[in-house]
């Protein structure tokens, strides 16, 4: 558990502080996301906490340890720290990059090798890269490899700068989803700064919004946090759409679903026709047992004796009990049926969504 | 005595004379590197304390400039009537001209390295001397080593002036030649000079692409 007390740094020279009295507990395991716009101390945050800034007052606790008291250069090898890309030595081969930390430890040549190789592996990142230069690498793999070094030694805590800044969106978003991935495995206690609000809301499991002259305004999870601004800055801060950043938080598991219109594949007709003007509906999903066919509306099965007759309309789209409340809007309206339908993993039909029932989620 | 049917170079006198040639050519060498060499231990601790305390910078700047300024052959004759007519002598003058460059070119190499890199190295764990010798240092490198084929070229052609002092390697042969209006000698000391300069700047150059391979690969496409 990483503890910031009543931290401050005002530099030498500055009229403002650059952060003021900021306390803030980050639990082992979390990720948390530093955000705020710029001149809010974000960065200079970061760097006390592995005292590449040395605070003006206040104290850091480490595991109860105050880390102000111990030697900085130490600390700095127990604590994995990823900047943009610029950060990898220009001078040094991939591998030597990654084996930095290990080397400085004086781990033996064996143990280096095959730890760069296990990242390697773990980053997707291909063997024969290790003997080239930073400079001959595209931006998202020396991302990746800022990755692989700052987990070199396996350190308990991650403080990263803007680690998906330096590369395109496409890339962005895929260096983001591999890193979540990572971290499920990994549970590492995380701090990274970043501007981007929604990488931010996307990445962390709390975030700390800071304003100008590195005061705390909120600290809460992102969910709260588009739920519940509580001040016009943080309001302002994560943006317009708020409704819509919320449903991309919210997993379709988490609400409860709608029975919705559902026959048989086996039902006569009549049977089937009844159901549909029980449920009000004039269209209803059809099941062979429990597994989900696709939909019928009523006007086709009209001459017709058994439901099983008429093929099914398979669904355009289908969400999983996984998929965010974002991704089955997605689903409502671009199907004919208006609602999205829900299945598991494996075909069994779960219930609907209608975008009424998300809305009523939404607004509380 | 015909000086005008004297062909300019004779060959028959430069094999005659290969064995001295050699000799002066290896005492040249000798000169050039040990001038260098020391001018290169004198000026990585005193860059690196200019790079680091800003404020040295200046002064010695001036007192090196100064030095590199003072024409050499007021240079020595100021020197023999203390060290007499020495290597040292030579080597004194020698090395006060190579300090502007090499100083330059050390605190510039190392105000190019960029602080982003400084300062994850810092952030890794590596401490001050660290960052000096793993980092700094290393990618300086170019620009030192392009400092050091500058030195070295310009000693090359100054170690033929301690001719006057009794030294002088190749620079004997122009100082004989003179002398005795004898054109080979003066065409075999400064051909032999130019050619010796020409091949330590490609030998350096080569020495430098050997120790920065990351400085010519870079990524393509």
């Amino acid at each position: 558990m990483i503890v910031l007390d009543s931290v401050s740094k005002n530099f030498p020279g500055a009229s403002h502080f650059a952060v003021r009295d900021l306390s803030l507990e980050v639990h082992e395991g979390e990720m948390v996301a530093l955000v705020g716009p710029s001149g809010c101390g974000k960065t200079t945050t970061l760097k006390m906490i592995n005292r590449l800034i040395e605070p003006t007052s206040g104290s850091i606790f480490m595991d109860g340890r105050n880390i102000l008291k111990n030697d900085p250069v130490q600390l700095r090898r127990g604590i994995g720290y990823v900047i943009q890309s610029v950060g990898l030595l220009p001078h040094k081969t991939i591998r030597q990059n990654i084996a930095t930390v290990p080397r400085l430890l004086g781990w033996d040549r064996s143990k280096i090798d095959a730890r760069v190789q296990e990242l390697m592996e773990m980053l997707s990142l291909d063997g024969e890269l290790l003997s080239r230069f930073p400079a001959e690498l595209s931006g998202g793999q020396r991302q990746r490899v800022g990755v692989a070094r700052a987990l070199a030694v396996d350190p308990p805590v991650m403080l990263m700068d803007e680690p998906f800044g330096a590369v395109d969106p496409i890339v962005r978003a895929r260096l983001q989803d591999q890193f979540l991935e990572l971290q499920q495995t990994l549970r590492k206690t995380i701090i990274f700064v970043t501007h981007d609000i929604d990488e931010a809301i996307k990445m962390s499991d709390r975030i700390a919004i800071l304003n100008k002259g590195g005061v705390l305004e909120r600290y809460d999870t992102p969910e709260a946090v588009l739920r519940e601004p509580g001040s016009e800055f943080v309001a302002m801060f994560v943006g317009e759409e708020r409704g819509l950043k919320r449903l991309a938080l919210i997993k379709v598991a988490d609400i409860e679903l709608e029975a919705g219109p559902v026959v048989s594949s086996s039902d006569a007709v009549e049977e089937a026709l009844a159901k549909m003007a029980a449920a009000d509906s004039d269209w209803a999903s059809v099941l062979e047992k429990d597994q989900l066919k696709g939909w019928v509306e009523s006007s086709a099965l009209i001459g017709h004796s058994l439901v099983s007759e008429v093929t099914p309309v398979p669904f355009a789209a289908r969400v999983t009990p996984t998929s965010s409340l974002r991704e089955a809007l997605d689903s409502i309206v671009t199907s004919r049926t208006r609602v999205a339908v829900v299945t598991s993993q494996d075909g069994r039909y779960l219930g609907t969504l209608t975008a009424g029932k998300i809305s009523k989620e939404i607004a509380g | 005595m015909t000086l005008a049917a004297e062909p300019l170079i004779e060959w028959e006198w430069v094999v005659s004379h290969q064995g001295e040639i050699l000799m002066r050519l290896g005492e040249h060498l000798t000169l050039t590197a040990i001038a260098v060499g020391i001018g290169l231990l004198v000026s990585l601790p005193l860059g690196v304390a200019c790079f680091r305390v800003k404020k040295l910078y200046p002064p010695v700047t001036w007192v090196t400039g100064l030095l590199y300024t003072v024409p050499s052959l007021a240079l020595f004759a100021f020197l023999v009537p203390y060290t007499g007519l020495t290597t040292l002598t030579a080597e004194i003058g020698l090395v006060s001209y190579t300090l502007l460059i090499l100083i330059r070119n050390i605190v510039e190499g190392l105000g190019s390295v960029p602080a982003e890199t400084k300062e994850a190295a810092r952030g890794m764990g590596l401490s001050r001397r660290q960052i000096l010798w793993k980092v700094e240092l290393p990618l300086a490198l170019p620009v030192i080593l392009a400092g050091i084929r500058i030195a070295t070229v310009t000693t090359i052609g100054l170690v033929t002036v301690t001719a006057l002092i009794g030294k002088g390697g190749l620079g004997y042969f122009i100082l004989q030649g003179l002398r005795r209006f004898f054109s080979t000698s003066i065409f075999v000391g400064a051909l032999l000079s130019v050619a010796v300069a020409m091949g330590a700047d490609g030998l350096l150059l080569l020495v430098q692409r050997f120790f920065t391979p990351w400085s010519r690969r870079r990524m393509t496409g």
